[in-house]
């Protein structure tokens, strides 16, 4: 269906603003945006949640909904005008030569209807094929995107394949006319990394291969650079910066991206020599936005009377750059090259004696096979397997490894939420693996604390902040009256850096960065010597995440509080852990000091995870390494190493000693063990996976 | 599945002991019995006539005892009563005592002899529930398609014109009961009043002879009820549904409106409704006693209302053995059909 005689760019937004309406006012989701993608081109729409670029993708899409409305500006695909486009027109277009992939595959796919007639519909409705043509193309393009088994995955199901899986057949939907535009919705957010990984990679070769322009939509920097040729930085509904990769991420000439940049942890960064530098307030509502400049209130190069004027901001274009624009009126005054302003270093803190130690810990649960009418067979998943630590006082500990290998597991056993199937945890040498939460006394429960992975769902809506605080209290049994406790509260509230007014504040007037401040606060109620932090910051935008990391080390560094920091992200890993625990499928691979982790000798899965893991740099560079298949489930795990169905490095060790025996832990170095069993001439051979270019 | 429907067969046979056993139990209370022997008897009985009348027939054996052998698994009565005559339980008409079987309860298939119809419970169960059938049968031909239609088209476009006037005359049908809607119909439809004299008030004819004029309002009237109902839940149903990214998907898949609705969206939105469908079915029970007795329809309703108003006690426990049945089967349909639309309960 491409059209071959048209060669002028794909899409041309020019000027774009959408508006919703609700019955109260107009809210303006985007202002003045302007992009060109050209043919064979990708773009790279990056911003943090609320900043209009989903919007835009739907705006592109005509598909707004009730409540929202273009009010400007104009959209051509091909040379061709959308904004007046008929309906017919518009299906005609949809599928065929705009295609999307979305966010959440398995919300994206019908769960009552086959893959193979979600997929041969496309060809169908825009080509007119017959069914049985229609299913062949179905094959063709499920064995595109390399799915094992096309045959029986066009028969089975959305429910019955993985998560990957799933994105890849939407992927396959998005491909199955060959569309001249490919818009992509956050195609990863909901993937592990080492899937992300391989997404990635199909589509770009997908791309290639087609010849397909992509509006390609991330809260991930990195991803983009891996990605897009162009990028354009949203913030608050309009497009900050706009250039090729290479200009915007080596030479950016707007605070924002700056800024940006650097909130998010890159190697070199530290937490103690090099840290982050959190983006100061929050971001501003549609309807408050500041008069001129939206990034004028949070910019450390704010110019009274120049930056807040109540005029419209134009894109300057940069000179000596390809079509490198940006929003700001001082872009030309600032020194883009001054040093980092390093925020205030702190010496790293001395490991104190060992408060946490867990022996040989097993987990495994009964599950039914057979859910619904009862009976069948029993099955044994085997979450936590010979998990043997010590955690030091004051000290943080990562716990990494994608969904399914156990680390939630473990924390719900150190929580008492579960209790241990054999080994040991020591509290302070005494063993808790056999007492649930209801049994521990308060001393115990105040002392391990968690802090949890959503904010969102972890607060009581109908309670006031100040009021959940008190009750954490009250349970630790803190304070002697109710005056004591509620000043205990508002100094909890000056430690996690709330304002005292936000006490008697319901938490969904709140901004998700300010409720994990709140849980925090309610974890460190009882003065928590271990805290385990389950993926704290993953649900927070960038520049949130930043501010809320920087507090909870500096809590820890106060109270010499030993945190657990369970982690899919490495990069965060990295900037704030003492030691690192890799695990997979309940095994842990491979446990050392983060220096030991993050350099070769790796543990295979080790090696893969770095590699998957996207960086915002561009003078870094990246051993390629893209793991086959999905991780298996757990209920049926492999035989011999857990690992062996996807690593590269199999071939490597004889005999097939992989799939037969799972391998020892073998001590590598001082405090550095792995999983494995390869070689130690094979483990000394293995190059670092990332290389920081030399400047 | 097998164990499955075992379990549920065992709850069904339970929750069948416990309902017939406070049934029996509150129409052998001592007034209801003495009503009894009045109207079978005659009006004027001394307060002795009666004792006597009520121990020859072996109505004051103790309550477990007359529920054992209503059950047959204890033997049956067999009295010699004070004025000569031996009667017992288990005794046909014109039969000696001696060739009576000892048991005869619903376990031997004896289900007794109504005293209001003098007929045996079991034919008057088959011929009623037969004629009830009939009724309920056209009751859901008109009540679940049109259920459905309604909800759907209500809900494709939510808060539209469509939607606000459908979800206006569901709720409003819902809302009142057949007593209601019956009265009204008859008043509108089967009297000169108005001048709209269609159908017939009574639906006597139909039960030999169902045609339109005559069998059309009392199937109306308790499909309405239910039809509000389902409507409503499809209509809810369908609106989720429709917000659903596999929606849009499909929409910006450039499906148009119509095939998106019915190959999209209906199978998804129908998982919801039939559950609610299936749990209409002992609703209906109701409406159909109200209903066959406003049109004197002499069905199942009609024979539950009569054996009720007249203490017929065999009759009225296997009223409610057959009632507690049909709510239990049509459970577990309900479950089993639910899981065939289901695909992910299905297969999991």
């Amino acid at each position: 269906m491409t059209d071959t005689t048209y060669d002028g760019p794909i899409l041309e937004i020019d000027k774009l603003s959408i508006s919703f309406f609700t019955r109260l006012r107009e809210i303006p989701a985007v202002m003045d945006f302007s992009a060109t993608i050209r043919p064979g081109e990708a773009l790279g729409l990056v911003g943090e949640s609320g900043c209009g670029k989903s919007t835009v993708a739907l705006g592109v899409m005509q598909d707004l909904g009730v409540n929202g409305r273009i009010v400007g500006g104009s959209i051509k695909f091909k040379g061709e005008e959308m904004n007046t486009m008929s309906r017919e027109r518009l299906r005609d277009i949809r599928g065929s030569q705009i295609a999307m992939i979305y966010q959440e595959p398995m919300a994206s796919l019908n769960p009552a209807m086959k893959i193979g007639k979600q997929l041969a519909e496309v060809p169908m409705i825009h080509e007119g094929l017959s069914e049985s043509d229609a299913l062949a193309r179905a094959l063709e393009v499920v064995t595109d995107v390399k799915l094992p088994d096309p045959a029986r995955i066009l028969k089975s199901y959305p429910h019955q394949l993985s998560g990957g899986q799933q994105q890849r057949i939407v992927i396959a939907m998005a491909l199955m006319s060959k569309p001249s535009l490919l818009i992509l919705d956050e195609p990863t957010t909901a993937l592990d990394v080492t899937v992300e990984a391989a997404v990635v990679e199909l589509v770009k070769d997908l791309g290639k291969k087609y010849g397909t322009s992509m509006l390609f939509i991330s809260h991930n920097l990195g991803l983009v650079l891996e990605t897009c040729d162009r990028i354009c930085v949203m913030y608050s509904g309009e497009a900050v910066e706009r250039g090729s990769i290479e200009d915007v991420f080596d030479e950016m000439q707007h605070p924002y991206t700056q800024a940006l940049f650097r909130s998010i942890p890159l190697p070199g960064a530290n937490k103690n020599a090099r840290p982050l530098i959190a983006i100061p307030g929050n971001f501003p509502l549609p309807h408050e936005r500041p008069t001129g400049c939206n990034f004028g209130p949070r910019c450390d190069y704010f110019e009274d009377g120049l930056c807040n004027e109540n005029l419209p901001i134009e894109m300057y274009p940069v000179h000596g750059n390809d079509r490198h624009q940006t929003r700001c009126l001082r872009f030309q005054e600032i020194d883009w090259n001054a040093p980092i302003d390093v925020g205030a270093q702190t010496a790293k803190p001395e490991p104190g004696r060992v408060v946490l130690k867990m022996d040989n810990l097993k987990k495994y649960y009964e599950v039914a096979a057979n859910a619904l009418f009862g009976g069948g067979d029993k099955k044994v998943v085997k979450a936590n397997e010979t998990l043997s630590f010590e955690a030091r006082e004051g000290e943080t500990l990562a716990i990494v490894g994608e969904s399914g290998c156990g680390k939630s597991t473990f924390a719900k056993v150190l929580m008492g939420l579960e209790t241990a199937t054999d080994g040991q945890i020591l509290l302070d040498n005494k063993a808790i693996q056999d007492i649930p939460i209801e049994e521990r006394d308060t001393k115990t429960i105040a002392d391990v604390q968690m802090v949890f992975q959503n904010p969102f769902d972890t607060l009581n809506p109908s309670m006031t902040v100040g009021r959940q605080i008190i009750r954490a209290l009250e349970i630790f049994q803190v304070g002697n009256s109710d005056a004591e406790r509620r000043e205990r509260m508002l100094e909890l509230l000056d430690l996690v850096k709330l304002p005292r007014a936000f006490a008697d504040r319901m938490p969904r007037q709140l901004s998700g960065g300010q409720k994990q401040r709140v849980g925090i606060a309610r974890a460190f109620a009882g003065d928590a010597r271990i805290v385990v932090a389950d993926e704290p910051v993953s649900a927070l935008d960038v520049s949130v995440q930043a501010a809320v990391t920087d507090l909870l080390m500096e809590i820890q560094r106060e109270h010499k509080t030993t945190l657990l920091f369970i982690s899919h992200d490495l990069s965060i890993v990295r900037y704030l852990s003492d030691r690192v625990m890799v695990m997979y499928l309940g095994h842990v691979v491979e446990l050392g000091s983060t220096d030991q982790v993050f350099a070769p000798p790796y543990h295979p899965y080790t090696e893969a995870l770095l590699s998957a893991v996207p960086i915002a740099d561009t003078s870094i560079t990246k051993k390629h390494i893209v793991l086959e298949g999905d991780i298996p489930s757990a209920m049926n795990p492999p035989s011999g190493c857990p690992f062996q169905t996807r690593c590269g490095w199999k071939s490597q060790v004889a005999n097939g000693l992989c799939e037969k025996e799972v391998p020892p832990v073998r001590i590598l170095s001082e405090g550095h063990q792995v999983k494995c069993h390869l070689s130690d001439r094979d483990l000394a051979d293995m190059e670092p996976v990332i290389q920081i270019a030399a400047e | 599945m097998g164990l499955f429907i075992l379990r549920r067969l065992g709850v069904m046979i339970l929750t069948a002991l416990c309902l017939t056993f406070v049934v029996f139990w509150l129409t052998n209370l001592t007034p209801n019995l003495e009503k009894l022997a009045k109207t079978q008897g005659n009006f004027r009985m001394s307060d002795e006539a009666v004792t006597s009348y009520l121990t020859n027939r072996g109505y004051k054996q103790s309550l477990p005892q007359k529920y054992g052998q209503w059950l047959g698994v204890l033997p049956g009565y067999v009295i010699e009563g004070s004025d000569g005559e031996t009667r017992g339980r288990c005794v046909a008409f014109e039969q000696p005592i001696e060739e009576a079987p000892r048991f005869c309860g619903i376990l031997q298939n004896e289900w007794g002899f109504s005293t209001v119809f003098k007929e045996d419970v079991s034919t008057i169960i088959a011929k009623r529930l037969a004629l009830t059938g009939k009724l309920m049968f056209w009751v859901m031909m008109v009540m679940v398609p049109g259920a459905l239609i309604i909800g759907v088209l209500a809900g494709m476009r939510e808060g539209s014109g469509t939607d606000r006037s459908l979800s206006t005359v569901s709720i409003i049908s819902t809302a009142t009961p057949e007593y209601v809607s019956g009265v009204v119909f008859i008043a509108a439809f089967a009297t000169p009043l108005f001048g709209m004299q269609y159908f017939k008030g009574t639906a006597t004819a139909a039960m030999d002879d169902a045609n339109f004029i005559n069998f059309f309002l009392p199937v109306i009237t308790i499909a309405l009820y239910g039809m509000g109902y389902i409507a409503r839940m499809t209509r809810a149903s369908m609106t989720e549904v429709m917000t659903a990214q596999y929606i849009r998907t499909a929409r910006l898949k450039g499906v148009n409106f119509r095939t998106i609705v019915l190959r999209h969206a209906l199978r998804n939105a129908l998982i919801a409704p039939f559950t609610v469908i299936m749990l209409q079915f002992p609703w209906l029970l109701n409406g159909v006693v109200i209903v066959e007795t406003l049109f004197n329809y002499k069905g199942f309703g009609w024979t539950l209302f009569q054996a009720a108003s007249n203490n017929d006690i065999e009759l009225l426990l296997a009223v409610s053995v057959v009632s507690v049945f049909v709510v239990l089967v049509t459970q577990l349909i309900s479950d089993i059909g639910y899981v065939f639309l289901n695909p992910r309960i299905r297969i999991s």
